[in-house]
Formats: structure tokens, C-alpha cells, sequence
């Protein structure tokens, strides 16, 4: 039940990774401010279930593409955990959004040169 | 991260968890409280419901770095083993069910293992072959069971002729006595030729085998010896080698030793014997010894039976039984070699009983399952509230059905551990008690395939009984409520489950049931029928043997054996004494011989019979009646008169009567010396209780005919009340010794012992059959009674209600006996048919029984009935002392 609600949601296996990671390329940020920073980025067109943010931190922890840090806020004065993409994160994202290009311009050749055009 | 850092923290990476998703639910309290102007009460929850549920976020997060099958099953594990500690009773009526049902198992297929499927302990054993004839054209030895046996003459056609053998040997299994060590024993001896140990190809452990020099029949007097003889007279002194010892009054050189466990065939010995034939003295008869060989590599049976079959004339052509005899009589006789692999010949008729004693223990493993699961849905059912609420806080369907099901392998492989010992102790008791006819039973122990065997069945057993309860639970939890389970009656949907496992362990019991009462009525049949002698537990049996080396003349042994038995009469106690060359349903002793009528004329040959020798005194010792005639006297038999006493069928056959018989004469062949019938005996069933008293001469103990050799190796009969006691065996042993100070005295027992011995496969099976029947009434009558209890408890209210609305005790009460009756009624109805089926597959164990015995068929399914009402009965009548207003008030 949980399960199928995240599952229908996930764009596609991965896409939550990628999204994290080039967030924190562009800034070391922590749990909240990640899902903060993917939302504005989006215009609120995606919304992440804030809960299966956690999961995914530590797949990517475990893979070493991110390291973490317990650090104090500065704005809220609050301990939070750090996260900051590492350098396999690094070439990890670019080849993972390489693949996405494709990817996604295979699928645009299979919805049709009409939509295609129209789009570009 | 290494993993034993990754085990370490843990705890620490829980803590660090919770705390980062504090943190965050925290910070969008304060932002929404900040951004939309809410109450701290009204933000937290807004932010609790956008983040989802925290305690699923963090399992998944953990999740993350274990390895999470293992890491789950541990804390599943930690979670089923509390839970069993919770509840002892539940847990051990399942351990204890669930460990002797495995248990049981486990010994059935280490016995089944080592006997039947592994193969013998020789290398290469799968191309060892028993040397067996048939001879369709030997009237009567259809009566013998294992066909017609190698003669010396025929060792020698086939081992230099055969094209298909590596190495093939006849070999005999005897008894000696051994004099001059310390007081004389008789021990084990097996006379081997060449080929036999070459065949079995198991090398010496200490000094050399059996060479072709050993059987020169003047060459060197050379012994073997087993492995137990060497420690247990020789200390295992490897010095003994080329030392001398006296067999049967020939000194014999040792000249090496077997190693532990070696065995000829399912043979154990003391020592090995050159048989040493002088080729030139062999005849054509002489048929009494087994043969063995070693297939060529790639060579089948088949192909070795024509091999074989091409040497028959051969051999006729090459040896004679005499001058002036027809070599080419045994023509008729239509010898053919009737060869099987030697594992067949070991395991022989053993396999029909263990795999039915396997057959029906699995059913009682399968019952106790069944049993199981009934016990595990009742449990699952209270608690339904608790796993409802697990469910509601987010456990998933697939992980609690797993949890189920892990509970029930926990329990199944606990159980198969406990199991083990069970078993352990079985073997042990097995062994101890050495069923007669099971072979190889020195090869059976508890090995590593059997306890893979164990833990295979504990877990297909666990995820059996498991399985049940855990896809009902899934498919029931769509329908299933927080609120309080109130009906009134007991839900038909929930009951259905539990009423087919009662039907299918009431159908499996009555199987085994029929099964074991068949055997018992066999057993009854059996020890019906007359064995020909009387009163065998106060008739002691025991061994003499006067080998030619120690006295050579006929007539001296006769003299010995006359004075033992008038020592032996004279004993306190002693009633009467007689000797014969084989005792009845003694192993051993297979004489037979063409037997004439004077005056009939036989199409073809006279009919063969069995024969032995017997002393005067003989038949009243074993209480064997002459129902017409005398008995042979002293005198007459010093005499060498020509008179013979037969029993009654080979009197009723040949002459009609009994009394007709008596001065009628028989001889060997025409011309041959004619022998007076005396007396008729009644008939002894000589080949065991199961088997047809055949027809017998009883030949004077000392006689001259050409085909006549009265045994040196007698068993004598003393009838004693005193019989079986030690004492009275000290008294009989140096009575013997006071006659002749160098004769062992063998083999002690009772006839009851030989008696019993020859019904130990109905025995055995009978007592397998029993004890796997009785547990599956018991098991049966538990199910019943769980069932029904079970029912009266949910059915309180209904029950209250009815009493409420005025129904009476009785009626109430036969309610449930009648739900149980009718789910025993198509029990029955369906193990009828299937035992019906199961029982012609034992039909060979039967003995005077049909295997659709009416009486077996009748009285099991009225048992079976009595049983439920007996076990519904109980709680019925719990259900009817139920006080109304309670039962209302209750919920």
C-alpha cells in the first residue's frame, strides 16, 4: 500500500538519486533543504514525498556518491546532517544524466516526429 | 565501511536516523506555522501527514545497509522464539508431536538408507553378482526357496570356462571348533575357493590373503581371520602371523586378517577356510554351496546368464556322479542360471516391509502436520486483533504471512533437532534389539545423509504446516476489522480449513489403521497355526559338532551323541532328549532326495523331498505326535535296520492314509535299498509358521545308504521346564563335557527363540504398523478434540441463546458429537478407498488373511467413530454446562 503509492509516484527507478545529487552539486544542503531546493527547482511540478527522501540519502551514503557531516545550522541553530556529493557522485551524475538524454530522446522518437517538433 | 563497523553502528546509525527525520518534521512545523500562520499543534501534524509514516522511513532507511534478508530473518527469528516462550503448552505439544513424527523418520530412513539404497561395501559392488540356478525340472525344489546351489563340479566348469566373469568362487558358511587356545569354542567359519575374496575385492589389513596355493588340496593349511576373532583372541597381535591353529582338529597356519566390518555377503565369520577341492574327486551332485562373481566391467546380467547357460552341458560332459551313472540326467532338470546382482540377494525380501514401515510413518508425519496446522489456525485466529493492528501501522501482507511461515520452519527445524535424538535413541534400540531378517543392520547409523534427510523434512514439514494458515491469513486479512469479532455462530467460511484437515488426518489414520489390524489378524492367523511341535519355551535347543578329523568313524560319532543325550536325560528336570541334523525352522540343513514308494511308477522322476536324520527320542523331546506307528529304538539303530519314519502329508500322499503308510517301503531311486516305514509323524512346519509343513523322511540318526551322510554337526532337543536358564545351560555344558571333554556346546536356545525368530518380519512389521497406528488415533482423536473445542468456544453465544430460547442439554450436546460424526463419517468414507489400495501393496505380508479383510474393514472405521464421539463428547458437554446469562453477558 505505502509501497505502491512511492513506487507510482518515482518517475522512474533512479530519478529521485539524480535529482539529489545534482542538487547537492550545486550546494551541500540537508534533508529538508534538499526537498526544499527540488521543489523550487521545479516549480512544485514534482512533488517528493518527503519520507522517501531518507531511504534514498542512504543508498547513495552507502554507494559513497555523498558524504555526510553532523553540522549546526546556522539559520536555524538546529544539529543537522550535512550531505555533499563526492567526486564518484560527481562523474556517477554525469553519467547517469547522459543516459537520461538518451533515454529521453528515444522516447521522443518513439512518441513521433509531430510531437517532437511541436516540442522543439 | 567494513562490516563488522557496519554491525557495530548500528544502533548509532538508528539514533543518527530518528534524529535527522526529527529534525525535519521539526523544521516544517516551524515553517508552516511561519508560512501559513498555524497553530504548533495543527502544523506538526500537517507536516507529520506530508512526510508519511517516520517509523516505515526509518526501517526503510536501516534497510538500506543491512544485508536485509538475513539482518530480517534474525529479528524474525528473536520475534518467533519469544513468542514460542510466551506460550510453553502450545510449543510443546508442537515439539513434541513435530519430534517424533521427524524423528521416526529420520531412524525409517537410515535403516531404509543404509540397507536398501546404499550400495554394499565393495568396491565396485554394482558388478558383484549371486550365482543362482533355477531347476524347473527338479520336482519339490520349488520348495526351497533360493533355487538350486553350486556344486563343486560346477565351480570348477564355470571358473575356467566363463568368458563374462573377472572372478567368481563358491563359498559355504559353516560352524568349526576351534581346540587348543582356551577352552573349545565353536566359531563362524566360511570355506571359500579361489575367486571368492578376488570378487569381493576388499584387500587384507595384515598379512596376505588367500592365494591359489592355499587350495592345492596338499598344499598348506592356511586360515584367515576376521578382524573381531584377531582382537578378541589374539589381542590384534600382528605376531600372530604364520602361528598355528587346531580347526576342526586340523592345524591351520594364520596367515592374514580382514579388516573391521568385512563381511561375505551379509555373512559375519571368525575365520576364512580354503576350501582346497581336489578337482578329481568331484561329482556332478553335491549342490550346497553359494556362488559369487565379478562381472567383467561393462558385462550385464544377462549377457552372463547365456555365458552360464553355455556351460551347463559343458560341465555334464566334464565330471559324473560315478562310473556306470548318466552324466546327462541333470538334462531334465533344465538347469539354467537365474543370476541377480548381490545386493538384490542381501537385501532379499526385506524391501516390501521397509518401504511400507517408511510408507506409513511418513503418514503419521503427515498427520502430525495436519495436526499442526490446525493448532497454528486456531492461533493465528486469536491473534487476529494483533496482527490487524500490525497491519493497520503499516506491516505489510507479504511480510506478516512471512513471519507465519518463518514461525512454523522455527518450529519444524527445532523440532527435526529434537527429532535427531529421537531417532538416535530408535537406531539404538533397533540395533539392540536386531530384528532377525534385517540385513546390514551393522551398517546403519545416523550419517550425514540422513540428517540432510532431517533437515529437509523439518523444513518441508514447517513450510507444509505453515503454508496453511499463513495463505489463509493473507486472504482473510481483506476482510478482517479492528472492531470486536461479535457474531453469534461460528463463521462456515472460517471453520472449512480446520473441518478438511480433520477429514484428511481421520481418512490417513484409518489407513494406517486398517494396515495394523490386517497385521494383527496375520499374526493371530499365525500363531493359530500348529507348528507341529509343542510347548517350545520349555525346549532347549543347542549344538554338537564331532568334526572327522577328531573322530573319524560313523558309527563312534553316533556312540558320542547317544551318550551325551542319555547324560542330558539325566539332569534334574529333564523330560526327554533327542537329536536330528536340523532342528525345526533352524537355519541350515537344506537335504533332499528323490523318494520312491515301492510299487508306484512316477511319470519322469519320484518328487523330491525333504529329509533329516533323526534319533530315537526325538519326536517325544519336541513333542511331535506319531499318529500312527512306532518311534526308532537304540538297537534297531545300532542294528542298521532299514526303517524309516515319515510324516503324515508324504504318508497321505503317496499311501492315503496315515496308517496306511506303516510297512510300506521307500528307497532313493530303483533299485536303490528299500527302507520300512515304522511310524508317521504329524506334520512340523520345518521352513517357518508362514510356510507349508513340507513333506519329510526322517532318516535313522546312523545309516549306510550310497546317497546317505549322517550329519557330524546335530542339534539336540532337551525338554525341560528349566529350559532357557543359565543355570540348567551350565549343567547341560559339562554334561556334554563329561562325555567328551573337546566338544563346544553351540548355539543355546529355547525353541521359543527360533519360534520367534521365523514370525520376526511379521513381528517387526507388525510392531512398526502398531506404533505408527497408534499415533495416528492418538493424533486423530487430538484433532477431533481441538476442533470441536475450539468450535464450542467461539459458538458461546449461540450456545446461551439456544439454551435461553429453551433447547435442551442433550440436543446441544449431540449438536457437536453429530458435526464431529459426520466429519469422521467422510473421513472414513475416503480412507476406505484408500486402504482398500494400500493394502493389496502389502499383500505379501499377509498370511491367511484377504487383503480385504471384512472383519479389519469393519471394526477400524467403527473404532475411528467411537474415537470422535469419545473426543467430541467432552467438549460438547463443556459447551452444554455453559450458564446462559454468562455466555449473553460475555464480549
Amino acid at each position: 500500500m505505502e509501497h505502491s503509492k512511492n513506487s507510482s509516484r518515482d518517475l522512474f527507478p533512479g530519478a529521485l538519486e539524480m535529482m539529489i545529487l545534482e542538487s547537492l552539486r550545486r550546494q551541500p544542503a540537508h534533508g529538508y533543504a534538499l526537498v526544499q531546493h527540488i521543489q523550487q527547482r521545479s516549480n512544485n511540478l514534482l512533488q517528493v514525498e518527503e519520507g522517501s527522501l531518507y531511504p534514498a540519502l542512504q543508498r547513495l551514503l552507502k554507494a559513497k556518491l555523498v558524504r555526510a557531516e553532523w553540522t549546526v545550522s546556522s539559520s536555524t541553530n538546529r544539529r543537522v546532517r550535512v550531505y555533499e556529493i563526492s567526486r564518484a557522485g560527481i562523474s556517477h551524475l554525469e553519467r547517469e544524466i547522459s543516459r537520461f538524454d538518451r533515454m529521453l530522446e528515444g522516447i521522443q522518437m518513439v512518441l513521433g516526429p509531430a510531437r517532437g517538433t511541436e516540442n522543439s | 565501511m567494513s562490516w563488522f563497523e557496519r554491525i557495530f553502528r548500528r544502533r548509532n546509525l538508528g539514533d543518527e536516523l530518528a534524529e535527522e527525520l526529527q529534525g525535519h518534521i521539526e523544521e516544517k512545523t516551524e515553517q508552516l506555522m511561519r508560512d501559513e500562520n498555524l497553530s504548533r499543534t495543527e502544523a506538526r501534524l500537517a507536516a507529520l501527514r506530508a512526510f508519511g509514516n517516520t517509523a516505515l522511513v526509518e526501517t526503510r532507511s536501516r534497510e538500506v545497509w543491512q544485508w536485509s534478508w538475513i539482518e530480517s530473518l534474525l529479528a524474525d527469528l528473536k520475534l518467533a522464539l519469544r513468542r514460542l516462550i510466551k506460550s510453553p503448552g502450545f510449543a510443546a505439544t508442537v515439539l513434541l508431536t513435530l519430534s517424533i513424527g521427524i524423528g521416526a523418520n529420520t531412524a525409517v530412513f537410515s535403516v531404509v538408507d543404509s540397507v536398501l539404497v546404499k550400495p554394499l561395501p565393495y568396491p565396485d559392488s554394482d558388478r558383484l553378482v549371486s550365482l543362482t540356478l533355477n531347476a524347473p525340472g527338479a520336482a519339490g525344489l520349488a520348495s526351497f526357496q533360493k533355487g538350486l546351489p553350486l556344486s563343486g563340479s560346477m565351480y570348477f566348469t564355470f571358473s575356467e570356462n566363463s568368458r563374462t566373469f573377472q572372478s567368481l568362487g563358491v563359498w559355504i558358511a559353516q560352524k568349526a571348533n576351534v581346540t587348543g587356545l582356551a577352552r573349545p569354542e565353536e566359531v563362524k567359519t566360511i570355506l571359500v575357493t579361489d575367486g571368492v575374496l578376488e570378487a569381493l575385492g576388499v584387500p587384507q589389513i595384515a598379512g596376505r590373503e588367500l592365494t591359489a596355493a592355499d587350495q592345492a588340496p596338499n598344499g598348506p593349511k592356511s586360515v584367515m581371520l576376521s578382524y573381531g576373532y584377531w582382537q578378541r583372541r589374539f589381542g590384534g597381535d600382528r605376531s600372530v602371523m604364520g602361528r598355528t591353529i587346531t580347526i576342526d582338529s586340523q592345524t591351520r597356519t594364520i596367515v592374514g586378517v580382514m579388516p573391521q566390518g568385512f563381511r561375505v555377503v551379509d555373512h559375519d565369520f571368525d575365520v576364512l577356510v580354503p576350501f582346497a577341492f581336489d578337482r578329481n574327486k568331484q561329482t556332478l551332485a553335491g549342490f550346497g554351496l553359494e556362488g559369487i562373481g565379478r562381472l567383467k566391467p561393462g558385462v550385464t546380467i544377462p549377457e552372463a546368464n547365456a555365458d552360464i547357460a553355455r556351460l551347463i552341458p559343458v560341465w555334464m560332459d566334464s565330471f559324473s556322479n560315478g562310473p556306470g551313472s548318466d552324466s546327462h540326467w541333470y538334462a531334465k532338470w533344465r538347469i539354467t542360471p537365474n543370476f541377480h546382482s548381490l545386493k538384490r540377494e542381501v537385501t532379499g525380501s526385506v524391501g516390501s516391509v521397509l518401504w511400507i514401515v517408511m510408507g506409513t510413518i511418513g503418514l503419521v508425519l503427515l498427520i502430525a502436520c495436519v495436526n499442526v496446522a490446525n493448532l497454528l489456525l486456531v492461533r493465528a485466529e486469536a491473534r487476529q486483533l494483533e496482527l490487524s493492528i500490525r497491519a493497520a501501522l503499516g506491516a505489510g501482507r507479504g511480510r506478516i504471512a512471512r513471519e507465519l511461515l518463518f514461525e512454523s520452519v522455527l518450529l519444524g527445524l527445532i523440532g527435526g533437532a529434537l527429532g535427531i535424538v529421537v531417532a538416535d535413541a530408535g537406531l539404538r534400540l533397533l540395533v539392540s534389539i536386531g530384528p532377525a531378517n534385517l540385513p546390514r543392520l551393522n551398517e546403519v547409523s545416523l550419517d550425514s545423509r540422513s540428517l540432510l534427510f532431517t533437515l529437509l523434512i523439518s523444513v518441508v514439514s514447517g513450510l507444509f504446516f505453515g503454508s496453511i494458515p499463513a495463505w489463509k491469513y493473507s486472504r482473510d486479512q481483506a476482510t478482517m476489522s479492528l472492531g470486536a469479532t461479535r457474531s453469534v455462530s461460528s463463521s462456515r467460511e472460517r471453520n472449512r480449513s480446520r473441518n478438511i484437515l480433520v477429514i484428511a488426518q481421520v481418512a490417513m489414520a484409518l489407513v494406517l489403521l486398517v494396515c495394523a489390524v490386517l497385521m494383527i489378524r496375520t499374526f493371530q492367523q499365525l500363531s493359530k497355526v500348529d507348528p507341529g511341535f509343542a510347548d517350545a519355551a520349555s525346549l532347549q535347543t543347542l549344538h554338537i559338532a564331532i568334526p572327522e578329523s577328531s573322530i573319524a568313524d560313523q558309527l563312534m560319532v553316533t556312540r558320542v551323541e547317544n551318550n551325551v543325550a542319555d547324560k542330558l536325560a539325566s539332569l534334574p528336570g529333564v523330560t526327554a532328549v533327542g537329536f536330528a541334523g536340523v532342528a525345526p525352522m533352524e537355519d541350515g540343513g537344506h537335504g533332499w532326495s528323490l523318494i520312491y514308494a515301492e510299487g508306484k511308477t512316477y511319470a519322469g522322476d519320484a518328487p523330491i523331498r525333504f529329509y533329516n536324520y533323526v534319533s530315537p527320542g526325538y519326536f517325544q523331546a519336541l513333542g511331535t505326535r506319531l499318529v500312527a506307528g512306532r518311534d526308532f529304538t537304540w538297537n534297531e539303530i545300532y542294528d542298521r535296520r532299514q526303517e524309516v519314519v515319515v510324516s503324515e502329508n508324504l504318508a497321505r500322499e503317496e499311501w492315503g492314509s496315515a496308517g496306511a503308510a506303516i510297512g510300506k517301503r521307500i528307497s532313493q531311486g530303483y533299485g536303490e535299498p528299500l527302507y520300512q516305514v515304522i511310524g508317521v509323524a504329524r506334520d512340523v512346519r520345518q521352513n517357518g509358521v508362514d510356510q507349508n509343513a513340507p513333506a519329510i523322511v526322517y532318516w535313522p540318526i546312523l545309516t549306510t545308504g550310497p546317497f546317505l551322510f549322517p550329519p557330524r554337526s546335530v542339534t539336540f532337543a532337551v525338554r525341560s521346564s528349566r529350559a532357557g536358564t543359565q543355570a540348567f545351560l551350565n549343567q547341560l555344558q559339562q554334561a556334554v563335557w563329561s562325555v567328551n571333554a573337546d566338544l563346544p556346546v553351540a548355539a543355546p536356545r529355547t525353541m521359543q527363540e527360533i519360534y520367534s525368530k521365523s514370525l520376526a518380519r511379521t513381528s517387526f512389521t507388525l510392531v512398526m504398523l502398531g506404533i505408527a497406528a497408534a499415533m495416528a488415533l492418538a493424533l486423530g482423536i487430538i484433532g477431533i478434540y481441538g476442533v470441536i473445542s475450539y468450535a464450542v468456544s467461539q459458538r458461546t453465544r449461540e450456545i446461551g441463546i439456544r439454551f435461553a430460547l429453551g433447547a435442551q442439554k442433550g440436543e446441544l450436546r449431540w449438536m457437536f458429537v453429530r458435526s464431529a460424526l459426520a466429519l469422521t463419517g467422510i473421513g472414513v468414507l475416503i480412507g476406505l478407498g484408500a486402504a482398500a489400495a494400500v493394502a493389496q501393496l502389502m499383500r505379501t505380508l499377509l498370511f491367511g488373511v484377504s487383503p480385504l479383510d471384512p472383519l479389519s474393514f469393519a471394526v477400524v472405521p467403527l473404532i475411528l467413530l467411537l474415537a470422535a464421539a469419545f473426543a467430541s463428547y467432552l467438549p460438547a458437554s463443556r459447551a452444554t454446562s455453559i450458564n446462559p446469562v454468562d455466555a449473553l453477558k460475555a464480549q
